[in-house]
This record gives structure tokens, sequence and C-alpha cells, in this order.
């Protein structure tokens, strides 16, 4: 480390100290918001779906014999998609000469990794997910390899998520819990928005616009 | 520690600067956005607006209070373990393949990253909204340098693009309504023509398309963070529009800027503060996106990462045991979107990057009250206390406006100084002079008051005011000092009788009243005062309708 980088770490360090000259010693915080859920799995399920479909989000329910159907279906008849090499390719529909799937290895590093212009030239991505919180219809995808390096699920404009109904929990506490701190972390509630003119919240601008989540179960 | 310096802290505070300091004192360039009756108007929309989405998503959580107290007390604790958990924090993001770098003000921090921006050989660099780096005025240093800034935020980007300045905290440019914004983008954005409406679904439309070039080919981008993990090294940032995902993904180079202030213990501490901050902010559940990174992953995202941790005056901040919980700010403005000062004046008038309510805590303390501008700042409130009610984290703002005013006045008074040795007169803001007209009045005021006997004698003046209020029931003016109150308003006429003259003359009437309707009256609950039963035809003037 540089010579500047020691003493302004040394100055900053040394101010905060000083500033810190009466030795607060506040007591620990109290966590007794609620970090457990009490209601039943059912009623957590519905509490996702109203909360995604309140984003504006699609929302579909699906068994794994109906989702290759249904990812069909949301895709259209034509589509070039990018996947997560780690996907479960039994979720996803026949290929047609018109619909095709790539696979990406997860690691921008490898030769067959897409570009960005790639990545912005096809029309739709399908991965899966690691956690997601009812309350706040939130996704969390933790670059697992079946849900891929960041930039898969950020510049195709239409993300087609997977929530399997097991990795569902109501609060906050309980899917952070469930996710590993030091990897590359995106939570995902609904397409993306602003509410930067009047306040008023505008689905559509530089992530994905168009979200389908599938609640597989 | 040495018992000697109880009550002074043993380092001198160093103040912060950058865009902390306002041109003009608060009143005067409150008066001049006055009379801006367009941003009025598209201020009062968009706050009443946030208002009750705000509202609406916190009844829904039935551990509200429990979540503010667990933010305020991790906030608390961070203060007070401020070094070991910035220690932590760089160790943390080091071992992950990440540089930290210290920098303790806006100048330092501006040098750093203009030359690691230079190292990359770009001359372009895009960004993510971010308070510290308005603050620090990144940008314009970087285009001193060659390096042009584009900001990707669509509210920044309209300040930008319309060479204006942010008014709020969260959406900088809530001063302007969507015409304003249409004629901003037409006029500046080679892409569009008069085809484009002023829908805010058009507006954001025209803003991807605008932005996204750049996206996938800037090599270099410079963030904020709302939150930077000590125990793991994560920074977290929380965003709608995937502005900021594609900052933080697809560039080689990152650089985040992230006040000493910000960092959180734990990783658990995040539980707390992700329900807190969007629902506080943007009235929602959740905001669409919030990034998470620890240093560099191998394959995703950028490779060269860097974090430049900002003093800028915070040290000083922590400084004041009475003021330092403005620390505690998690930048989320519901304090602003309830004031109606800020309704009125707008954020400029605040002149700092810091408006609103917390602005007027934070901006002063930053720079030192001593400073000659910011020394208004604590005055810009009516302390209705609307801003401690939303704060998610329980600052308790206007207990540190009252606390700011004292400091302010005790410096005008040469009673005490920023440098936290005994009071210099060199280095007051004023020199201490004779008592003002307002002292003298101040401490007739409190003779008058500490006494009930005298505070009584005082009432009986009260038909006088009425006679110099005259037919229209409003005193226009009043001579010396306080003449400064009735430049700008006019005092109602005082009434025609005081609260005690007429409380002494009805309040035996409750038990009476209880008698007649046949209830048990609070008659054994014992009078410690037995003159306060009065006969109810004691002498009133009051209407009849008025009881």
């Amino acid at each position: 480390m540089s010579t500047a980088h020691t003493e302004a770490k040394a100055e900053i360090l040394a101010r905060i100290r000083g500033a810190l000259h009466d030795a607060p010693a506040p007591a620990p915080a109290a966590r007794t918001y609620r970090r457990t859920s009490g209601r039943a799995g059912a009623e957590v399920i519905e509490m996702l779906e109203d909360r995604l479909v309140d984003y504006k989000a699609g929302v579909h329910r699906e068994t794994p014999e109906s989702l290759p159907g249904r990812i069909a279906e949301l895709l259209g008849a034509s589509a070039r998609y990018v996947v997560p090499a780690g996907i479960d390719t039994a979720w996803l529909p026949e290929e047609t000469a018109a619909r095709r799937a790539i696979a990406d290895p997860n690691d921008a590093r490898t030769p067959s990794a897409l570009g960005v212009r790639e990545l912005n030239a096809v029309d739709a991505v399908v991965t899966s997910s690691t956690v997601s919180c009812a309350e706040t219809g939130t996704i969390f995808l933790t670059g697992r390899p079946d849900e891929g390096r960041r930039a898969i699920s950020l510049v195709p404009d239409h993300h087609i998520c997977i929530v399997p109904l097991e990795t569902v929990v109501e609060l906050i506490p309980e899917a952070l819990a469930r996710i590993e701190p030091t990897a590359p972390v995106t939570m995902i509630s609904g397409p993306s928005a602003t509410s930067d003119i009047e306040l008023e919240r505008v689905e559509g601008v530089h992530g994905p616009r168009r979200l389908d989540v599938i609640l597989l179960g | 520690m040495s018992r000697t310096a109880l009550g002074m802290p043993a380092v001198r505070p160093v103040h912060g600067h950058g865009r902390l300091h306002t041109a003009v004192p608060f009143p005067e360039a409150a008066e001049a956005e006055l009379g801006n009756t367009q941003m009025r108007a598209n201020i009062r929309h968009a706050t009443h607006t946030i208002r009750g989405k705000r509202a609406r998503v916190v009844e829904e959580l039935p551990d509200w209070e429990e979540l503010r107290s667990a933010g305020s007390a991790i906030k608390e604790q961070v203060m007070a373990h401020l070094p070991e958990l910035l220690e932590q924090f760089e160790a943390n993001v080091t071992a992950r393949g990440g540089t930290v770098h210290w920098a303790r003000d806006a100048e330092e921090a501006n040098r750093i990253i203009t030359g690691l921006v230079q190292a990359t050989g770009s001359t372009d660099v895009i960004k993510i909204k971010s308070m510290a780096t308005q603050e620090i005025a990144l940008d314009d240093h970087l285009e001193a340098h060659g390096i042009t800034a584009t900001e990707t935020d669509l509210a920044e980007l309209i300040v930008q693009l319309g060479h204006d300045r942010p008014s709020h905290i969260l959406v900088p440019a809530i001063h302007k309504n969507r015409h304003e914004i249409r004629d901003i983008f037409l006029e500046q954005m080679p892409e569009t023509d008069e085809s484009l409406t002023a829908e805010p679904r058009d507006l954001a439309e025209a803003a991807r398309k605008h932005l996204r070039e750049k996206f996938l080919s800037t090599s270099v981008a410079i963030s904020g963070a709302n939150f930077g993990v000590a125990e793991t090294g994560t920074l977290t940032v929380v965003e709608s529009e995937g502005n900021g995902r594609m900052c933080l993904t697809l560039p080689e180079t990152l650089i985040t800027v992230m006040g000493i202030e910000k960092i959180v213990p734990t990783f658990e501490d995040l539980e707390v503060f992700l329900q807190l901050l969007p629902r506080s902010s943007t009235g929602e559940r959740m905001n669409p996106y919030t990034s998470m990174w620890t240093g560099v992953t191998p394959g995703d995202g950028p490779q060269d990462v860097h974090v430049v941790l900002l003093d800028n005056g915070r040290s000083a901040v922590l400084s004041d045991p009475k003021g330092r919980s403005a620390l505690h700010c998690i930048r989320c403005s519901a304090c602003l979107n309830v004031c109606p000062v800020y309704e009125q004046a707008g954020g400029h008038a605040y002149g700092s990057t810091y408006p609103g309510p917390i602005g007027a805590i934070l901006s002063p303390q930053l720079t030192g009250i001593t400073s000659e501008q910011n020394a208004s700042l604590p005055y810009a409130s009516s302390l209705c206390g609307a801003c401690y009610d939303v704060c998610p984290v329980k600052i308790n703002i206007p207990e540190i406006l009252v606390h700011l005013r004292d400091e302010d006045v005790r410096t005008q008074h040469g009673e005490r100084s920023d440098d936290g040795a005994a009071a210099a007169p060199a280095r007051t803001r004023r020199t201490p002079k004779a008592p003002s007209q307002m002292d003298l009045l101040m401490k007739g005021a409190s003779f008058v008051m500490s006494s009930g006997r005298r505070m009584a004698l005082a009432e009986k003046g009260l038909p006088l005011g009425r006679v110099v209020a005259g037919k229209d029931r409003a005193i226009s003016w009043l001579p010396g000092v306080v003449g400064g109150w009735t430049d700008e308003r006019d005092i109602p006429a005082p009434p025609r009788e005081s609260f005690r003259n007429w409380w002494a003359g009805h309040a035996g009437e409750t038990d009476q009243r209880l008698a007649a309707d046949g209830a048990a009256g609070p008659a054994d609950v014992p009078h410690d005062r037995p003159g306060d039963a009065q006969p109810v035809d004691a002498p009133h003037d009051r209407p009849e309708e008025d009881r």
C-alpha cells in the first residue's frame, strides 16, 4: 500500500477515535421484529403471487410436466434465448428451427460465453432462483449454476424466472439466511421501474422490461 | 482514556468540503425559491404522492416500530465501533480481490478516483446516482481532467442534461414535471423528436434508448453504496431502473465511493435496513433491484474493484455526542417528503447536497456550525416533528435542530468555537458584542414567564394588543428587533382574555355536568387545589356556542 493510503487511513482512524472521546457504549440491538413466519405454506405462496402481480410481473403456476409448455408459450414461436449452463434441461421446451436456447457457461472468461452485444441481441433469458421472499415479492439470484452470471439475466429484455415452491419464504430475514453473503446477489422485485417522474411508478427502463415468474411445484 | 479530556474531543474535528455549503443563507435562498410557483406545485404533488404510498406500506408491517428500534440500535453500535468495523471491512474486501482507498476529504477522494479512471485509459465513465459523489462534486473534477461522466439514473440524467442541480435525495428532479422533462429531452437527446410525449412511460423509454449504447460500451463505472458489511466486505446498491445493475455488472472497472458511516457490522443487519429503506424511500414493499457484491467474483462482473472510504467531515459530526446520530441516516428522504418547510422552499434553497430536515442537521455539522452560510440551516424548520415520526432509524431531527441553534447562538456570542478548545474570539463567526436588543428581550421574557404572578400581570395587557390590532384583528407592524417578524407576516390580535383567566372561571364545570348527567363524577379524585372548583356563573365573555 502507498504512503498516501497509510497516512490517510491512520488520520481518519485517529479522527474517529478522537471523536469517540465520550466512549459511547450503546446496548446491543434487540431483534424483536419478526424473524420466522407464522403462516401456512399455501398462504405464503399466495402472498408472493399477489405481490408479484402488484409489481406488474406475469405469474404462472406450473408443474414439472406443464413447465416446458408454459415457457414455450411465453417465448413465442420464434425466439433465441439464453440459459445458464447449469439449468435443468427438462424444464425447457423442445428446440425448433425458430426457437433455440443458447447455453452460457457462467464464466465470462470462457470462449463460449456470450458477449454483451450478443446478449443484447437475444430475445429472452430463462433462469432458476435461490430463494424468494413473499412479503416483499422479491426473488433472489445468487449466481449459482442454474441462475448464471449477472449479465445474462440483465441485458435481455424478457426474463422468465423459475421459482420452485420449496424456495419461497415469507420474510426478509428468512430469505437472507438462505443466501451466501459473498455471492454476487441480485434481488428482483418486479420488472425494471422508475418513480423519477412526478413520483409515479412506471415499469420498464434499463433492466428486463418483461418479467415472468413461474411458480413451480 | 485521559479523563482530563472529558467532554472535549482529543483530536480537533476536521470538517468537510465540497457541495455542502449554501451559496446564500437559507432565508434568502428560500425567498427566491418561493417565487417559483411551478416548482412549488411540482414538489407539492410529488411529496404528497409519496407520503401516501409510504404510509400505506408502513401500515402493512406489524413490527415497523421494532424494525425502527433495531435500525437505530445497530447504527449506534456502528458509531461506537467505527474504527474496528472499517478495518474489518477493508480486510474482507482486500481478501476477496478488491482494493480499499481512504479519503480524508472531497479533494482527496476526487484525486484518487480520477487517478483510478486515468489508469484504465478510459475517458468515459458511467455513474449510478450517488449522494457521496454529488457531495464531493466528482463530475466537475473528472470533467476538468478530460473525463466525461454520464449519469444513468433517470432523475440524475434529467438534472445533468438540464444543467440543473438536484433538489431531493431520492428524486433529484422532483422540481420538474413531465412537460419540463420532455422539453429537456427534446433539446438534449439527438435521437428524440416532436413525437415524444410527456407520458412518463415514453420518457423512460427515451432514456433507455439514449443510454443503452453507453452501458454496452463503457468500461468504467462509478457508484455509491447504501451499505457496506464489515463482517464480509459486501457492498450493496439499492435501485429501481436497472441502470445500477448495468453499471455494477458490465464494465471492467468499478469504483465505489462510500461514506464511512455506511458500514453495518453483520450481513444479518441488512435484514433490518432492507425492510426500512424501500418502504420509507419510494413507498414500495421493495425496490425493483438490489445488488450485492463482495470484492471480485471471477468470471462475473467487474474484475477491477475499488472502494473509496470517505470522511469529509463525518468524523467531525461523530465528535458531537448530541448531534452524531445524524450519521445514522440511510438517505431514504422520508423526512423531506413530510416537511412543511421543504414543501414550500424546495431542495435548492438548502444549497447543500443534503436538503430537507436531514440536510438541516447534517450539512452544518459536516462543515461546522461556524460556517457562516450553513449556520442558518438549523433554523429552516418549524420543529413540528413530522421528520422524526417518519425517520426509519429514529433520528431525533427536531432535538438536533434545537441543539444546533444553541451551538450557533453560542458561537455568535463567542462562547464556543469548533476546534473543541476554549473559545477563542478569533475563531468565532462573529465577534462577541454587547447584549443585543434580542438578548434583552429574551431576558425580559424569561423574567415574566418564570413567575405565575408576573405572567398573570402581563396578561392584563392583552386588551391593549387588541387595540393595536385594530379592526382587521391583525398586528402588522411592531417596533425594534421584533419588527423582523412583522416584516414578513401579521400577528393575529391577542384574545380578549388569557386561557389562565378563562380556566379559572370554568374549571369546576366538569363535575357539575357529570352530576347533572347522573354519572359518577370524578369526585373521588382528590382535588389538591380546592380553589379549582369555581361557580359556573363566574364572569366570562365567551359566547355559549364556544363551549
